[in-house]
């Protein structure tokens, strides 16, 4: 901006305010422009932050608000944490964690090493790659509840006409051992492009050059994958992880929609078990144990990551 | 300037307040979307031609239902005047505040309980169960009973067939028993081309589904909510060895006879089911029964219905079912009595039942013509002898969730056993008498 343009600027401002700042620090005036910005991160985070944790320590039911709020001290920590329906949700939420990051980062970076290639219709299927992305996870759900019907979903016929069985014969979600498999597998179609497009912006960031050069040394195309290619694209894809990783945490349209927890517990991740304490059951202070805990293990997990993920973008 | 300026905000003033006393001449009435939603839409317009109020009206479909009007109750919410909520609230309505109590009222209006059927006086109004304390007015009678393709019944090949295989008559069942071999006997079988499956029953983890289901079967079996002389005594009646009959037998009617991926099915999925022809039976509240009759696939002739049969221990049926509330936050509630007051007449009742929604008048279901007005209305009157209801208590909520979860996890998802599941219920509605300061 100009002398000029500052000048205009400083003149604009009202003379009673002008006067106040000019007997001001510039310690003061950075303080007075951060000042909305903190008091509203006070009021919107760090408040109820502190409000929860403060809860999580009494019986308070936030649908009986005139009844007697006790403090019981850690009487919650210790009911969550030796019920072992807790462990089952946080096992059922560890298995949907792992197993859709691990397919989406291996089929996310294919589809973007492929895409990558040149080819005649490359901006087109890139459209379409990307298109489930871009619906509603409750719609999502309840289409895919319909593709595994036993009696008329595609999912059920296509895997009956390729294994040759009887496609009425199973149910991926009402089936124990196919159900945890069945958001998995629908969480991963809706979501691969999105690690596709980070993997593909991380390599188109890597200069021609640099193949080139290896090029020269004679390296074989193998080795300028392992050497170039993956190096390179790692902090991305790590970036890509670890906003599945904090999405999936928190998972909770997609598979209410699809199993609604069940059958049983088998897909009741913890934001579902949280939801249910928290506004069906209305056991406010036991499920703000349950959101500290849920707080402490995710903000404890993704420091570790974000440490990993800097030293890797340092190297 | 200043003169115009001044007109126009008298001018909107004046709107502003033309706009806030339309307002105190409309009601909002909450209930669940559904066909007897419909119905009473219809009903109402008598109600708005009388009074000049105009109704308005908030519908959630049924799984989103509790969700959405607890919430709406429990926040002191203003959006609904008019609550018909479901059987179980009452407790949380009369205690946390949420309904105005109706004594007064039905004694200036001359309106009487004894008037209306004695199970939805307590399972809609009461609370505390048995004593005279009125918090909503019967509105709309329901129970779980049965629909079977009456065509395929009564085909003489499958008649013949079932008679050799079991030794008796293909009819309507009378004991829970005879209900899974006539399942049995459906499910696989080729129907005009097609593969039919035994019975829909209610499988749905996450709202009241499963529970709703189950209990039809637990009741039968011997399952008692509590020691009748000490009602949070648990032990040894919610987990009696009747009661583990009647679980394991749900189990094994879903095992055995259900069709393939109906492990989350409630009162649409097995409508649906039913109405394409895929089911030979179907569990469902007695609300769908207008409905099928007038379908044009499976209704009339074509169609049966018949009560929850007995078990070896009783006979009891699921009570469904509404009252209809006055809301302790709504700013109408003088007009919203008003609507009771009109919806409890027994001409209004009457046209209630003509139009499908299941009247609880007395006048209506006693008259000489009721048992023969509808196929299904002598087997309504025969479901709503035998009800018996979920807890009502305040934390109905605490105590419906744990029941969804333990009996899902043993009858769909086969985790451990029927002692097990209800061993694990027993447990875990201790805790939440003991949270509650009742235990």
């Amino acid at each position: 901006m100009s002398h000029l343009n500052m000048d205009s600027v400083a003149r604009a401002t009202p003379r009673h305010l002008s006067r106040r700042i000019r007997g001001l620090s510039d310690r003061a005036i950075a303080w007075v422009f951060v000042a909305p910005t903190i008091f509203l991160l006070l009021a919107v985070n760090i408040f109820p932050l502190i409000w929860t944790i403060r809860l999580s320590f009494t019986n308070y039911a936030a649908n009986r608000p005139n009844a007697e709020v006790q403090w019981i001290g850690l009487r919650n920590y210790e009911r969550i944490l030796s019920d072992p329906d807790t462990w089952a949700t946080m096992q059922a939420t560890a298995h949907f964690l792992f197993w859709t990051i691990v397919f989406q980062v291996m089929i996310g970076f294919a589809l973007a090493w492929l895409i990558n290639q040149k080819f005649r219709g490359n901006d087109l299927w890139t459209t379409i790659i990307v298109l489930p992305m871009m619906l509603s996870p409750a719609v999502v759900g309840n289409f895919w509840t319909l593709l595994y019907q036993p009696q008329l979903g595609l999912f059920n016929s296509i895997v009956g006409f390729f294994s040759g069985a009887d496609p009425t014969s199973f149910s991926m979600i009402g089936d124990v051992h196919l159900a945890p498999w069945s958001i998995v597998i629908v969480d991963t179609w809706m979501w691969t492009p999105f690690v596709m497009l980070i993997c593909l912006a991380g390599l188109r960031s890597i200069p021609d050059s640099i193949y080139e050069a290896a090029e020269c040394d004679r390296a074989s195309r193998w080795r300028q994958f392992w050497t170039i290619t993956v190096p390179m694209v790692l902090p991305f894809l790590m970036l890509a992880v670890l906003f599945r990783g904090i999405e999936n945490f928190k998972m909770f349209d997609l598979v209410v929609q699809l199993t609604g927890g069940g059958p049983g517990n088998i897909t009741t991740l913890t934001s579902i078990e949280l939801k249910r304490e928290a506004f069906e059951k209305w056991r406010t202070g036991y499920s703000s144990a349950y959101a500290v805990i849920l707080f402490v293990t995710v903000f404890g997990l993704a420091s570790i990551y974000v440490k990993a993920l800097n030293r890797v973008k340092d190297r | 300037m200043k003169t115009r300026l001044f007109a126009a905000t008298a001018l909107a003033s004046l709107s502003a307040m033309a706009a806030t006393g339309a307002k105190a001449d409309e009601l909002t009435l909450c209930w669940a979307a559904w066909d007897p939603a419909n119905a009473l839409i219809e009903l109402s317009k008598d109600f708005e031609a009388q009074s000049g109020v105009k109704m308005n009206f908030e519908f959630v479909p049924w799984p989103n239902f509790a969700d959405r009007m607890l919430n709406e109750l429990n926040s002191g919410g203003q959006l609904c005047d008019l609550m018909i909520g479901d059987s179980q609230w009452i407790g949380l309505g009369a205690e946390a505040g949420h309904y105005i109590k109706l004594n007064d009222f039905f004694d200036a209006n001359s309106i009487s309980m004894d008037d209306f059927i004695p199970a939805t006086v307590t399972g809609y109004s009461e609370w505390p169960k048995g004593t005279p304390n009125y918090w909503a007015l019967p509105a709309f009678g329901d129970v779980v009973g049965w629909t079977y393709r009456r065509d395929w019944f009564e085909r003489p090949e499958l008649q013949a067939e079932f008679r050799e295989k079991y030794g008796r008559d293909l009819g309507v069942p009378a004991t829970l028993a005879e209900l899974k071999d006539i399942a049995e006997f459906f499910q696989g079988r080729d129907i005009d081309g097609t593969t039919v499956y035994g019975a829909a029953i209610y499988t749905e983890r996450g709202s009241e589904g499963i529970t709703m289901g189950v209990t039809n079967a637990l009741y039968n079996y011997g399952f008692q909510y509590g020691n009748p002389a000490n009602p949070y005594d648990l032990e040894g009646f919610v987990n009696s060895a009747g009661a583990v009959e009647g679980l394991e037998f749900y189990k094994a009617l879903y095992d055995c006879c259900t069709p393939p991926g109906s492990s989350n099915w409630y009162m649409s999925e097995n409508i649906d089911a039913y109405r394409s022809g895929q089911v030979a039976m179907q569990m469902n509240f007695a609300f769908i029964w207008p409905g099928v009759h007038a379908d044009a696939t499976v209704g009339g002739d074509r169609s049966g219905y018949f009560p929850n049969p007995a078990g070896p221990a009783g006979h009891f049926a699921q009570l469904g079912g509404q009252g209809i509330s006055v809301v302790a936050y709504s700013d109408n509630q003088d007009d919203a009595l008003e609507y009771i007051k009109w919806f409890a007449q027994p001409g209004i009742q009457a046209r209630w039942w003509e139009l499908g929604g299941y009247s609880a008048l007395r006048a209506v279901v006693e008259d000489p013509g009721f048992a023969a007005s509808q196929p299904y209305a002598q087997t309504f009157l025969d479901s709503m002898a035998i009800v018996k209801d979920f807890w009502a208590e305040p934390s109905y909520a605490s105590l419906l969730l744990p029941m969804q979860e333990r009996v899902h996890n043993y009858v769909i998802a086969g985790q451990g056993t029927a002692q097990e599941a209800l061993d694990g219920l027993v447990k875990d509605w201790v805790e939440v008498f003991e949270d509650e300061g009742k235990l």
